[in-house]
């Protein structure tokens, strides 16, 4: 992995020009409103009791050890668990206001809002375009269809380096360039929300920077939720920051919490928890 | 010696372990000179006899005491209907069982099924044919119909089985990458998952193929009570053979129709082994444009 965390010693600098002050929390409108979640997987829970909101056309990042339940939280606000088997939770999400988990909400429904890009790059073994064209056509959106491939390319900062291979299959791309497609396949449908899973976890730092410049420029649009255990990309993108920690219980067991939730800086700087100051500051293990 | 890696009877351990590793490489030659051996006997009886005329021809139903008989066209036109059937009957099924195995059942249900279809693929192809004499020909007629449900009831589970495996080679990260954009998860199996598989499809269809034309106890009990010598493709009464064709041909009083009999034999190898090879040439390279390997 080409990720540095383990060298972070210091609390972060952050570069306070590129960062705008966020307004008051309540003044933000809320996407989603999480309370009491708990996931399980075969009866074991993964994460226990999470709440927190998250805010409109704000990247927030999830932060923590392995294991300490960032994915599963994740994969909890567009149903993608549900395709575990063993899978089961309790708690609400509420997505504007929308119950997401009631009997009459098809999970299918949910994904088309809430898209969702991976930690591994997984472009369809089609064409580059047919990789975007397949989500515009399942969802109706036929209208304009190259028009929409090359916007969408475009956005995800891809359309030069393909425009003249859209024909090519998309696995003869570089990594990044694939998840920088993958990007773009979530974004071309419209959706609300975007999740990214560690997107950046199997690039190297040039791709890296690529996305995260990425995700700076479309959050006027959408709304990014971002996984990640590199705490300096959390500090770089992310307006608002959720560490997330294991806790221990009797009998070995383990399962993920969150610890402390608030604007990036805040969490960088000054943490309200002693167990958040140990990670950002690298003590933690 | 009396060193402290000495072992007593080491000589006699050697000569053992030679003896073993002899004796499995002798096995392991043994099945590859069968085959050959198979081959070439086959090549050798029924090379003389394959002509252009065997494979276009029928056999004439003409004169007493007449070495007349020159082709066996029926018998392959009679194959191909009755193969073809039944691929109609259990290359959708099956890709439908294997869908439901990989896609929608839980994993103790899908324990159960495999164990079925392995079970399925082991039963005795005459009990399949007694089987469906019983239930399609008893009390009506025997019936090229008939003859393909028994071949397709052969080629079930085979087909189901190595579709199944193709359909886990697709890595679960495209499904999820379809589900994720909000793609049902009907069109997700239909569009992305067997798209991926068409490969893996054919190969596993072939290999059925092959092992269903070869096929003769169901046949006996269903289409082989012949009305005429003539090429037919009515599959609503029996149709001719290739592995009937070889079974009568040469049971006949009459040495030509023993040479038919190791001509179509020819025939029949030389179909399946191509098939088996070209089948084979192409799961590889399915398996290759999956794994990228």
């Amino acid at each position: 992995m080409s990720t540095t965390e383990s060298v972070t010693i210091a609390p972060m600098r952050i570069d306070a020009p590129q960062r705008q002050t966020l307004p008051p929390r309540e003044r933000l409108e809320q996407v989603f409103d999480i309370d009491e979640l708990t996931a399980r997987y075969g009866g074991r829970p993964a994460i226990k009791s999470v709440s927190l909101d998250i805010y409109k056309n704000l990247v927030t990042a999830i932060i923590g050890p392995s294991g300490c339940g960032k994915s599963t939280f994740v994969r909890c606000l567009n149903r993608m668990n549900d395709l575990i088997p063993s899978f089961s939770m309790e708690g609400s999400i509420r997505y504007h206001g929308q119950d997401i988990c009631a009997d009459d909400i098809d999970p299918v429904a949910v994904r088309r809002r809430i898209g969702m890009v991976f930690q591994r790059p997984n472009p369809f073994p089609k064409s580059i375009y047919d990789n975007i064209a397949f989500g515009l056509k399942v969802n109706g959106m036929k209208d304009n269809l190259d028009g929409r491939v090359e916007a969408a390319l475009t956005k995800a900062a891809l359309w030069d380096e393909v425009k003249d291979r859209l024909k090519e299959s998309a696995l003869g791309l570089s990594g990044g360039q694939q998840q920088r497609l993958c990007i773009a396949r979530a974004i071309a449908v419209e959706p609300d929300v975007v999740l990214l899973d560690e997107p950046a976890s199997s690039l190297d730092p040039i791709a890296t920077a690529s996305i995260e410049d990425l995700m700076h420029d479309l959050k006027q649009d959408y709304t990014f939720v971002i996984v990640t255990h590199n705490m300096q990309q959390a500090a770089r993108v992310a307006d608002m920051t959720a560490f997330f920690s294991i806790s221990r219980g009797a009998e070995g067991q383990r399962w993920g919490e969150l610890v402390e939730y608030d604007a990036t800086e805040k969490i960088f700087t000054q943490p309200g928890d002693k167990r958040t100051e140990d990670y950002v500051t690298g003590r933690f293990g | 010696m009396d060193t402290l890696l000495s072992v007593a009877g080491l000589s006699r351990r050697r000569l053992v372990n030679r003896l073993m590793e002899g004796l499995a490489t002798l096995a392991a030659a043994a099945a590859v000179a069968l085959l050959a051996f198979l081959v070439y006997s086959v090549a050798k009886r029924g090379g003389g006899s394959l002509s252009w005329d065997l494979l276009t021809k029928t056999p004439s139903t003409g004169g007493f005491l007449t070495s007349s008989n020159t082709g066996l066209a029926n018998a392959i036109v009679g194959s191909l209907v009755l193969v073809g059937l039944a691929t109609a009957m259990a290359l959708p099924t099956g890709i439908l069982i294997a869908i439901y195995l990989t896609e929608y059942a839980r994993p103790r249900v899908r324990a159960f099924f495999s164990l079925v279809l392995d079970v399925l693929a082991g039963i005795p192809a005459i009990v399949i044919g007694v089987f469906v004499f019983g239930l399609l020909v008893v009390g009506h007629a025997q019936s090229g119909w008939a003859a393909s449900f028994a071949l397709a009831c052969l080629m079930l589970p085979f087909v189901a089985r190595s579709v199944q495996e193709v359909l886990l080679l697709v890595p679960n990260s495209t499904r999820e990458a379809s589900h994720a954009l909000g793609v049902p998860k009907w069109r997700t199996t239909l569009s992305v998952v067997l798209p991926q598989t068409v490969g893996g499809i054919i190969t596993g269809a072939t290999l059925a193929v092959a092992r269903v034309a070869g096929e003769t106890a169901p046949l006996l009990f269903t289409s082989s009570l012949l009305t005429s010598n003539d090429v037919s493709t009515n599959p609503s009464h029996a149709l001719f053979s290739i592995p009937l064709a070889i079974f009568e041909y040469s049971e006949s009083p009459d040495p030509h129709d023993h040479e038919l009999a190791w001509a179509i034999a020819l025939v029949l190898m030389i179909f399946i082994l191509v098939a088996n090879l070209g089948a084979r040439a192409l799961a590889g390279r399915n398996r290759r444009s999956l794994t990228g390997r």
